[in-house]
């Protein structure tokens, strides 16, 4: 069997490769040699070829069945060997293996091994990738290696301890007593790992931490010696003495200093004294300076330190070189919440990093900027940001306008500030904003009531320029519909009003709904625009073509709103003005997040506006559908649940339950009747939430006991609400002549679908017994259109009796429902 | 630090040192991303990166990428020193060190990062120290031929 080649051969060869597919072959070639050589246990070659597996292994080729010969080369007794088997033991090993348990009897007796670089070859295998298993077992040797003198073994072993301390933190004790002299070391390689054992003791255990505050006198003189001496060729880095072994210092005297108000005054003179003696024109001073600054701030320093650690990195920001930059941001970033005025003091050049070329810098600087914005630097803040925003990379894009919207919320110095930088966001960075900030923005402009006229306005302007932002686009047809007829009147205050004609913004919004660019949101919300303006503009004809033309849209949504809209236009007309009235103001949800509905359970008569939100402020159309459904039970819209009780049982309540069936057998039994979702729009009686209920004008019509039987006794007492005649309010009172207590007492009711109702609460489930008090609740009925029902009688016993069974009882009082209407 | 890893213009690993058990699937991806990241970056940009937890420092020498991934509490600009370190230690064993020399002697590169770090963490400050150790070591490789540089393997 000739020699298998040699390691640099191998390297050589592989090297000469031209394509991946040689490549692969020759790996191959020699992975089949290797394989079969290790087959026969040859002893001096194993070397050779355990190295070259893992070069080829670095090339990224499997190289597993190497690991067992890495154990048998760990166990020879040549140094040679033993070097590459740790090597392939660290590389082609880790705890997952079942194979890296065998290396723990090999790694013990290695860790008693005469010669010191066996020794740290077996601590340093340990060291890197021992597991929790070998940990144990052999944490005893560490120790023992911790208190040898040779300071070779002596810095190993400490480092090997933390990592048996990171893997088997109960073993933490076991290395105190080890820890007493470290510090006496003056081998700068023993006192560096020594300062990381105590550090990690310190950061894992509290009881640790007291322990150890005793030694700050001690670390302060190290680090005192390591600036006050003279130049030290061993461990100079540009004329820094040994900055690696400073830095770990800080870092220790950092967590030892924290919360600590005697340990943080023993440091104080120490942290000045490195503040301002370290020489800042190479990185390694900079690194110093950097842990200094970040030892300052956590610990509890005199105000006079923490200024001259902000003003440290106000400096590092002015710094040329960038990672000083970045660096100084990200530490402002951290301090920023409780320093809060002496950053403010490097704000602008906070800003000034927003115009750097780097990318990291940028978005830190950004980041940095939004938490410095308060009241007083809003203007000036937002005109960098904005600029910003049109600068930026797309990446950040979206962060940003969402940090301006938020800033813009709690710093808006004016209505007509905020308007405008929304505005100014969305046209220059529109499709990066988040889906909610279009609701929030309607809610923003709805609610101010006087900017109006300029918001639709400029916002038709913006339309004109350019319809490919949506999220923009969207807010506009929105306000276009809602506001278009300020736009033709030219009513606008703020600014030069335009001079529109009606047919001109049809054409805008026309012009949405046919364009590539719109995508179906937006063309559902140009059309629901163009329908509201049909009560607003004259040109109604027009609007109805637009209507009837897409009630064949192969856009579903589109479709199905077209034909509800033509609907509107033919069988409805009666509701279209009341139905595409404004839109009050609406309740501030909190901000950022989604709107929620709020299900007011019937708490208060007014709480009519405090119900649909923002799902319904884009989807009016929806509205109308549900409004043309009353009775229809929808789940899916979001219902204003007025009436409380959920339970449909009733117990001896006569039900006008058009929809459920009806067992009349009366008594307390619990009829199983659905409950009736009463689907309310809130705008139609919006105008209403004002007035109160009850009002002088009588309705005229005399109260009438609706239901007596049983012991059960309905009355309804009638009047009509003030502001709209057409509604009726109808009181009931129930009283319970029996013994026992009525519970669960249920008044549902129903009314045909020309006509609306709202049921309020009752004042409570329970009709007390022998007529001690009554329960009471209201109803409001409204007739839109004063239809006059020739044959009342005929009409109602004919639809009740047709469509479900209804005792002749029920719909003797739907006619009187009927009549009170109809009645002036 | 979790790694270090050093790789070619050409996206080559040239060294991979883990200071954390990881499954190879996982290193894998490791490498790959950290080369897509660190090649991908614009010449005159900052050192510094963030990636999914953790602060990645890279540097370029010559024609290799030195690149580790540190900790939130690690210091970024000690790091670009400690890469530094190394390198001077490797440019003093091998006389002006290039990439080549790198490919060739992988394992001797290994050597000396043991010497240097441990388990994430310096072992030892002074150059000197190092360069005795790891040429005490060299002698201490049984043939001739190893010390002659003429590779027993």
């Amino acid at each position: 069997m000739p020699a298998p080649i040699r390691l640099r051969e191998l390297i050589r060869t592989i090297r000469t490769a031209r394509t991946q597919a040689e490549e692969r072959e020759m790996i191959q070639k020699e992975c089949a040699a290797i394989r079969s050589s290790f087959r026969e246990e040859d002893n001096t070659y194993r070397c050779r070829n355990v190295a070259k597996l893992l070069y080829m292994h670095m090339l990224g080729y499997p190289a597993h069945f190497g690991q067992l010969e890495c154990l048998k080369l760990i166990a020879s007794q040549k140094f040679t060997d033993k070097r590459i088997g740790y090597l392939g033991a660290m590389l082609l090993l880790d705890e997952r293996q079942d194979v890296h348990l065998l290396m723990t009897n090999c790694i013990k007796n290695d860790l008693n091994h005469s010669t010191q670089y066996v020794q740290g070859l077996a601590l340093c295998t340990l060291g890197c990738m021992g597991s929790s298993e070998m940990c144990r077992d052999l944490a005893g040797e560490v120790e023992k290696l911790l208190k040898t003198s040779n300071s070779y073994l002596r810095k190993k072993a400490a480092l090997c301890a933390v990592h048996v301390i990171r893997k088997v933190p109960e073993l933490m004790e076991m290395f105190l007593p080890a820890t007493k002299n470290l510090l006496s070391e003056k081998n700068h390689g023993v006192l560096h790992t020594s300062v990381v054992l105590l550090t990690e003791m310190c950061e894992r255990s509290p009881d640790m931490l007291s322990h150890f505050r005793k030694l700050v006198p001690q670390l302060v003189r190290i680090l005192k010696n390591l600036i006050m001496s003279g130049y030290s060729p061993e461990h100079d880095v540009s004329g820094i003495s040994d900055p690696f072994l400073q830095v770990r210092i800080l870092r220790l005297l950092r967590i030892l200093g924290k919360g600590d108000d005697d340990s943080s005054e023993a440091m104080n003179d120490i942290l000045a004294q490195v503040a301002t003696n370290t020489e800042t024109s190479k990185n390694v001073g900079n690194a110093i300076l950097y842990e200094t600054v970040l030892t300052i701030m956590d610990i509890k320093s005199e105000s006079g330190l923490r200024v001259l650690a902000i003003n440290i990195l106000g400096r590092f920001l002015l710094n040329n070189d960038k990672n000083i930059r970045y660096v100084a941001l990200t530490s402002l970033l951290k301090t920023v919440q409780t320093d809060h005025n002496a950053v403010q003091r490097h704000r602008s050049t906070i800003v000034d990093c927003l115009k750097d070329l780097d990318v990291s810098i940028k978005r830190r600087a950004m980041e940095l900027s939004f938490a410095l914005v308060n009241g007083n630097n809003i203007r000036g803040m937002m005109k960098e940001l904005l600029y910003f925003l049109d600068s930026c990379d797309p990446d950040f894009k979206a962060d940003c306008a969402s940090g301006i919207f938020l800033a813009a919320e709690k710093y808006a110095p004016s209505k007509r500030w905020h308007i405008d930088t929304i505005m100014r966001v969305l046209t220059t960075a529109g499709s990066y904003v988040r889906d909610d900030s279009v609701p929030n923005l309607i809610q923003l402009i709805t609610n101010s009531v006087e900017m109006h006229a300029y918001t639709v306005q400029r916002l038709y302007k913006a339309l004109l320029d350019d319809i490919s932002q949506q999220p923009l686009v969207q807010v506009a047809s929105w306000c276009i519909g809602e506001y278009g007829d300020l736009l033709v009147s030219g009513q606008c205050e703020e600014e030069e009003p335009i001079q529109v004609t009606e047919d001109e913004v049809l054409d805008v919004l026309e012009g949405l709904l046919v364009s590539n660019l719109s995508t179906p949101v937006t063309r559902g919300y140009s059309l629901t625009a163009i329908m509201k303006l049909s009560t607003r503009f004259s040109s109604v004809n027009r609007i109805k073509k637009v209507v009837s033309i897409y009630g064949s849209s192969i856009d579903v949504e589109l479709q199905q709103r077209a034909v509800e809209y033509n609907a509107l236009f033919k069988k409805y007309d009666h509701m279209r003005p009341a139905l595409l009235e404004r839109m009050p103001i609406m309740e501030k949800t909190a901000s950022n997040g989604p709107a929620e509905i709020v299900q007011t359970n019937g708490e208060t008569e007014s709480t009519i506006l405090d119900t649909k939100h923002l799902p319904n402020i884009t989807q009016p159309a929806s509205q109308a559908n549900d409004l043309l459904d009353l009775l229809g039970g929808n789940d899916v819209v979001p219902v204003i649940q007025t009436t409380v009780p959920t339970k449909p049982a009733s117990a001896g309540g006569e039900l006008l339950d058009l929809l459920g069936d009806l067992s009349l057998t009366g008594g307390p039994t619990p009829t199983p009747a659905p409950s009736v979702p009463m689907s309310q729009p809130p705008f139609l009686l919006d105008g209403l939430t004002s007035q109160p209920l009850f009002n002088d004008i009588a309705a005229g019509i005399p109260p009438m006991t609706a239901y007596n039987k049983n012991g059960l006794k309905i009355e309804f007492t009638f009047e009509r609400s003030n502001p709209n005649p057409n509604i009726a309010v109808i009181t009931i009172h129930a009283t319970n002549s029996t013994e026992a207590d009525m519970t669960d007492f249920v008044f549902q009711a129903a009314v045909p679908k020309t006509f609306q109702l709202q049921l309020l609460s009752p004042s409570s489930n329970v009709v007390p017994a022998l007529n001690q008090g009554s329960v009471t609740q209201v109803i409001r009925v409204l007739n839109p259109q004063k239809v006059k029902h020739c044959e009342p009688r005929a009409h109602f016993a004919s639809f009740c009796s047709s469509s479900l069974s209804i005792c002749p009882e029920t719909a003797q009082t739907l006619i009187r429902l009927v009549k009170l209407s109809k009645a002036e | 630090m979790h790694f270090l890893l050093l790789f070619s213009r050409q996206g080559k690993l040239r060294l991979q040192k883990w200071f954390l058990p990881l499954p190879e699937r996982e290193r894998k991806k490791i490498v790959k991303d950290m080369t897509t990241m660190v090649l991908a970056r614009k010449p005159r940009t900052c050192n510094f990166l963030h990636w999914r937890d953790l602060k990645i420092v890279y540097k370029r020498y010559a024609s290799l990428y030195f690149c580790c991934g540190l900790e939130n509490q690690d210091n970024e600009l000690l790091a670009l020193e400690i890469l530094h370190r190394y390198v001077e230690l490797l440019d003093k064993y091998f006389g002006n060190v290039c990439e080549l020399d790198i490919i060739f002697n992988f394992e001797k590169a290994y050597f000396i990062l043991d010497e240097f770090l441990m388990g994430g963490e310096i072992q030892e400050t002074s150059k000197q120290s190092i360069a005795k150790s790891v040429e005490a070591s060299d002698m201490l490789q049984e043939t001739m031929e190893e010390y002659m540089s003429k590779p027993a393997f």
